[in-house]
């Protein structure tokens, strides 16, 4: 599971109001080397919610020098969005889970594999 | 398009004759004639044609139309009058071209083609031939209609243009499910994956989701297309990649075959983004406008089953399964009004909704299509799969943010809940087919033809 997936990503699970962002916990997690691009980087910008971006980062030991804010005027800015790159698409979570922050439940991630399904008592 | 570079050119576009339905839906030009492999289109800059021949798979050739008519005297009339400096830089000397010819429902022999090429000799070409590898090419292009059985003497029309470019064909074949490392027993064909990708205007950088992704087919030709890709399936053994194949010789899926691995085959690995397993009706996405496109085919419950998570008896077993919940029937007509009411709220502005539509014939209308407020619809293009099927491709564009109420729209206003009928579709389809009576499109284990 790669971090842009996990920001978008929130608890589902029934009655819960605080469901975001999902708590990582990982066993294994995977460095790739993905091509940059810079343009793909810049529109995914403005979706993200940045904070829960930066925690996910940091959950994994893989937040590096991320900045705690977004820096203004991002698309000229080469070295950053490199740097959000490698956490967006680089790091990648292989095995592990999701946890959510309000329930304590938690979804399983195999192969790199989230899994969301819920039980029939929780849907 | 770019209005200070239309010229007033002329474009011939030759069509492939098959997916008639699908060619894109071109509503500013009226008068072409739908089932005709030649359409004339004006108003369009050479960067127009060259961007849509970049990505169709319908169109095999684009033409600069220097002349047409019904008969070859007509068109030498016609010829004749296109202006002269229009024609001249590509007939210079020192250039070199050929000249092809096509016909359309009708065979040629060698000598015959020959012929018809001599027979523009009045054309001022100054280069010399070169059939290997010409600068230019032109092409006469004969329509002799549209009936195998009913081939007239002499074309009934005839054009002679300039070739621009040809179209992406060749796609077809190269991504072809016959090759692909894995597939399901319901993967898209390229062709209509490709369609349904340049439906959706899928282009480089967006983010396109499929909710019923099975095997990735979509993703694979949107990745092509420079698109970022994910995708969630209910069914844990397909994400994964694991449990019975469905190619003809082999019992069980191998370790090279998931969704990734199929980008990977075509090298658009680094456009995969993630695929989960997830129950479409429970979706997992905090509400934002996160994609450009979502491009899916839904379970019609004919040859996958349609299911979600719920109390319910039946369970489904299948080796190597874990932690997969008990599922219950999911009404088709709760699955297009789920999709809609998600896309309404996860698509970008202007992005776009795809989807596969199954429809009983003999009770088809239009009011059936679903539609929601903030989703407008562009397109409903069918394809038959027997006398009394069909699917239609639905194609909606997001036109506005959804308000609180507009995910219950389809409760009170009759006019958005014509689908209802849909949940006997499976019931006819076997019904047709075999005679059966009733069966009961709540069972969640039919994974049946």
């Amino acid at each position: 599971m790669k971090l842009l997936t996990h920001n978008m990503l929130t608890s589902h699970v029934k009655g819960v109001t605080k469901g975001y962002p999902l708590l990582i916990k990982a066993t294994e997690v995977k460095v790739n080397e993905v091509e940059f691009n810079p343009k793909f980087v810049c529109r995914m910008i403005p979706k993200l919610e940045w904070s829960a971006l930066v925690q996910a980062a940091d959950q994994l030991g893989h937040r590096d020098d991320l900045p705690r804010e977004l820096v203004p005027d991002f698309e000229k800015n080469e070295d950053f969005l490199k740097k959000v790159h490698r956490v967006l698409l680089e790091v990648e979570v292989i095995e592990g889970c999701l946890k959510c922050p309000e329930s304590g439940r938690e979804f399983p991630i195999s192969r790199g594999i989230p899994n969301m399904l819920l039980n029939e008592d929780e849907a | 398009m770019a209005a200070s570079n239309r010229s007033c050119l002329q474009y011939l576009f030759h069509l492939a004759h098959d997916n008639l339905e699908f060619r894109l839906p071109v509503t500013l030009f009226s008068h072409i004639q739908m089932s005709s492999p030649f359409w004339c289109l004006e108003g369009l800059s050479v960067e127009d044609v060259c961007s849509v021949m970049d990505r169709s798979v319908c169109a095999k050739s684009a033409f600069e139309l220097w002349g047409h008519g019904q008969s070859h005297s007509e068109l030498r009339t016609s010829l004749l009058s296109y202006p002269q400096e229009k024609m001249s830089p590509y007939m210079q000397k020192g250039s070199s071209y050929k000249i092809n010819v096509y016909t359309f429902n009708k065979t040629l022999l060698f000598e015959e083609r020959i012929k018809k090429i001599d027979a523009m000799d009045y054309l001022p070409f100054q280069g010399t031939v070169n059939l290997k590898n010409p600068q230019f090419t032109f092409c006469l292009l004969e329509d002799y209609g549209t009936d195998p059985n009913n081939i007239p003497e002499l074309p009934n029309y005839v054009y002679f243009g300039r070739l621009i470019a040809d179209g992406q064909r060749e796609l077809i074949r190269s991504y072809s499910v016959k090759n692909r490392h894995f597939i399901g027993n319901t993967s898209m064909d390229a062709g209509l994956s490709f369609i349904m990708a340049n439906h959706a205007m899928v282009k480089e950088n967006d983010l396109v989701f499929d909710p019923f992704v099975g095997t990735g087919s979509l993703l694979v030709s949107c990745s092509h297309f420079g698109a970022y890709v994910c995708g969630t399936d209910i069914d844990y053994n397909t994400i994964h990649g694991k449990g019975r194949s469905s190619r003809k010789n082999q019992k069980w899926r191998g370790p090279d075959e998931n969704i990734r691995a199929n980008l990977r085959q075509y090298g658009t690995e680094s456009m995969y983004v993630d695929v989960m397993v997830s129950d479409a009706s429970k979706p997992v996405w905090r509400n934002a406008a996160l994609f450009d496109a979502i491009i899916t085919d839904p379970p019609y419950g004919i040859r996958e089953s349609t299911r979600r998570t719920g109390s319910h008896k039946d369970t489904i077993k299948s080796p190597d399964e874990s932690h997969v919940p008990v599922s219950q029937a999911y009404h088709l007509s709760d699955i297009f009004t789920d999709l809609l009411n998600f896309s309404a709220h996860h698509l970008v502005l202007g992005g776009r909704l795809v989807y596969w539509l199954p429809v009983y014939r003999p009770e088809y209308c239009e009011e059936m299509v679903p539609l929601h407020p903030c989703l407008r619809l562009i397109s409903n293009c069918e394809q038959m799969l027997s006398s009394h099927t069909s699917r239609r491709l639905i194609t909606m564009e997001k036109i506005k943010e959804p308000e609180e109420l507009d995910s219950l729209a389809h409760l009170s206003d009759p006019h958005f809940s014509g689908y209802q009928k849909h949940n006997a579709f499976r019931e006819k389809y076997f019904s047709g087919l075999n005679k059966r009576s009733g069966k009961d499109d709540t069972k969640a284990d039919v994974s049946g033809k």
